[in-house]
């Protein structure tokens, strides 16, 4: 994948269609190439960019989808079983995190949101990392510079402002290379967040920012319709795509539960920074089909009814029926992907178990990089404090 | 040696870390073609381009975000924070991000961002513009707070602030801004260290704790106490974070008697913090209680009435009177 090159009259197309430039508080039309029934429509942008999916890419997207979900499922009962503090289901929105995450490349950076688990999969974050910040015993702890992927950020919506800047130092750092004839390809940044989090006031920074430098960052906000208890109607009252227009740069809603519309709008999107366009907000329209964390009680804020209406457009239920119909994918496959699930979902449960509960002594090194007075009085209190408990040990022994 | 004033030492303090980091860059509102509202960047963007002196959107959130993400990508951004009183939108960014992100990472990530806020009283302006929020930030574990008091100071403490690994406020005492003073540009000197506290004025009587805008009336306090025949010790913390209990300490052990003078809001404050340690450190030595000398517990107060809230040489007198009077 990766063509340098956008199609000729891609931004014009885009300007004309509904998708990209209806006013607000009008309907907005939504990228969809695989509808729910799993068959496969066109659009006049987006389709040559999914025809770049070879067979052999949507087996991957949905291995990776069916992945997910059963370590959302894992997970989920971990915490059931009280073996993590909290967790943040994803299940729901496999497509809108499978389908961008592929998009990016390697040099591409990632900046999540706390429920990006479809993407840290995508870009090879050993999963049992991520419950690490469940269980309590790290708030972070992957290096975010092996896979381009960042940490969660907790603080809705401060991650976008950090994309933006990440972007503005991959500018830099290009004029730099093209200074001296680098060949290192051309990067831009990714913001996950939602539609709870558009509503704060770094998001609009964010994208004040990144209009006014043309940063290379697509801004990917996963519309799943609930900032915990609260709908999507009280964060916004004209589609969360169409703000790009006030900030100058192009918006599109796309089908969230489509991977492969989600891909090929992701992977436009993408190319547009990279070649120096500056940036594109990306509406995943999507739904979360579980509670917003383990915490919360989904019953006591929204209908069963709707909750029905979105398992008709599940994203993996409309791959499967594209990859059968297509004999893209036999039972065979199905079968391989289920075993590799339950496979990885043991891996989860063990890994969890035997994660290690750290020394606070360690949290003293890492509060500053420089050596820090205070920090060496403590610990040297806390050594001694500790001691006295021993040598009572001894004694008592 | 020459001489300059505080706002030019810290501008030619910018230039040397600029010529000699390209990594690092200005960030801020209305910094370039402006050179601040201060001038303290002026001439910087004809030299460096706006690349690196970057005119900001008018969005202080957006500053101290899009700086830790210049950060993460491996640059030294240096952001300009027009007045004290316009730093809480940013608030969020320095607490839950840029103090965390190297903890939070478990020691992998660095974001050696600068943040200079001109603070303090005592130039009549109106709300928001006098304010001194330091011990908001010192509370926050994985920031450092440094803020000079002289140009010698102002240059190298700028650069150093820069170099150094961890997030540094750098608080710049605007009513100082054009006071002159004598920079070595060769050699820092005791300035080498901008986390060290000095002792500016030996005495044996008392001594004197201040910092930043307050440096110069303690020691003109110290300098009238001499009329009474008393020798104070003066010492310019420079440093709130990480704080020089070690020199401070060592001066109490010699002269018995502390009063601590900021601008800040007593309660709260940044002289608490000294009380409560040196009473750890050292009761047996102290000759009366610490004497705090600050601002009221009140909104800063209007412009024509700041001269009764802020510290001047007759209240640190008067708490020097206590304290040897106890």
């Amino acid at each position: 994948m990766g063509s340098t090159q956008l199609p000729p009259g891609t931004e014009e197309t885009l300007a004309a269609t509904s998708a990209a430039a209806a006013a607000p508080g009008e309907p907005v039309e939504m990228v969809q190439l695989l509808g729910p029934d799993g068959k496969l429509g066109t659009d006049p942008v987006f389709s040559d960019y999914a025809k770049r999916i070879d067979p052999e890419k949507l087996r991957v997207f949905y291995t990776d989808m069916a992945r997910i979900r059963r370590f959302d499922q894992e997970a989920t009962a971990l915490q059931r079983q009280g073996e993590l503090a909290l967790w943040v289901p994803l299940t729901g929105q496999e497509a809108a995190q499978i389908g961008s995450g592929h998009a990016s490349q390697p040099q591409d950076y990632i900046f999540p949101t706390y429920r990006e688990h479809g993407v840290a999969l995508v870009r090879n974050v050993d999963l049992a990392e991520l419950l690490k910040q469940f269980r309590g015993v790290s708030n972070g702890g992957w290096d975010p510079r092996e896979n381009n992927f960042h940490l969660y950020t907790l603080v809705l919506a401060a991650q976008t402002l950090h994309a933006v800047g990440y972007a503005m130092g991959i500018q830099r750092d290009q004029k730099l290379a093209a200074a001296t004839d680098s060949n290192d390809p051309k990067a831009a940044v990714i913001a996950y967040f939602g539609d709870g989090a558009s509503s704060e006031g770094d998001v609009h920074e964010s994208m004040v920012f990144a209009a006014s430098y043309d940063a290379p960052v697509v801004f990917f906000c996963q519309n799943n319709h609930w900032a915990i208890s609260v709908p999507t109607e009280v964060q916004t009252k004209v589609p969360l795509a169409n703000r790009a227009k006030g900030y100058g740069f192009p918006g599109i809603r796309v089908d969230g539960n489509d991977v492969i519309a989600v891909h090929a709008v992701t992977e436009w999107a993408l190319e547009h920074a990279r070649e120096g366009r500056g940036p594109v907000l990306i509406e995943a329209y999507t739904y979360r089909v579980g509670a917003h964390t383990t915490a919360d009680d989904p019953t006591k804020y929204r209908e069963s009814a709707e909750e029905a209406a979105w398992r008709e457009k599940d994203p993996l239920d409309r791959l499967e029926k594209y990859l059968r119909a297509e004999g893209l994918a036999d039972e065979a496959f199905f079968d391989q992907v289920k075993a590799d699930g339950d496979e990885l979902a043991k891996y989860v449960r063990s890994t969890t178990h035997g994660l290690e509960v750290p020394d606070i002594r360690d949290a003293f090194g890492s509060v500053y990089a420089e050596q820090h007075p205070l920090i060496a009085e403590e610990l040297a209190w806390f050594e001694e404090y500790s001691a006295g408990f021993e040598s009572d040990e001894e004694t008592a022994n | 040696m020459a001489t300059m004033t505080i706002a030019k030492a810290i501008n030619e303090g910018l230039r040397a870390s600029l010529t000699s980091n390209p990594k690092s860059l200005l960030m801020g509102e209305d910094i370039g073609h402006l050179g601040g509202v201060y001038r303290v960047t002026d001439g910087l963007i004809k030299e460096f381009g706006d690349e690196r002196v970057v005119d900001t959107p008018l969005a202080e959130s957006g500053i101290v975000g899009t700086a830790i993400g210049l950060a993460l990508r491996g640059y030294s951004p240096v952001c300009e924070i027009q007045f004290d009183g316009f730093v809480y939108p940013a608030f969020n960014q320095i607490t839950t991000q840029l103090a965390k992100i190297h903890s939070r990472s478990l020691g992998k990530l660095t974001v050696p961002v600068v943040i200079r806020i001109p603070y303090g009283g005592g130039i009549g302006s109106i709300e928001h513009h006098s304010e001194s929020p330091e011990a908001l930030f010192a509370h926050t574990a994985g920031l450092r707070i440094i803020s000079p008091s002289n140009a010698h100071d102002a240059y190298w403490m700028i650069q150093k602030a820069i170099e150094c690994k961890d997030p540094v406020i750098f608080f710049e005492p605007k009513r100082r801004y054009w006071l002159k003073g004598e920079v070595d540009v060769e050699n820092a000197g005791l300035s080498e260290d901008p986390f060290k506290a000095h002792v500016v004025r030996e005495g044996t009587d008392a001594t004197i704790v201040a910092y930043g805008p307050l440096v110069p009336v303690a020691l003109a306090a110290a300098n009238a106490a001499t009329e009474d025949g008393r020798t104070i010790e003066v010492i310019d913390l420079r440093s709130i974070s990480p704080l020089d209990f070690d020199t401070v300490e060592a001066s109490v052990k010699k002269t018995g008697r502390l009063i601590v003078a900021h601008e800040a809001p007593t309660f709260g404050g940044i002289g608490g913090e000294i009380a409560a340690r040196i009473s750890e450190r050292a009761f047996l030595h102290l000759e009366a209680p610490v004497i705090r000398v600050g601002g009221f517990h009140m909104p800063y107060p209007v412009a024509k009435v700041e001269e009764d809230y802020l510290p001047d040489i007759d209240k640190i007198l008067e708490a020097l009177d206590r304290s040897l009077a106890y």
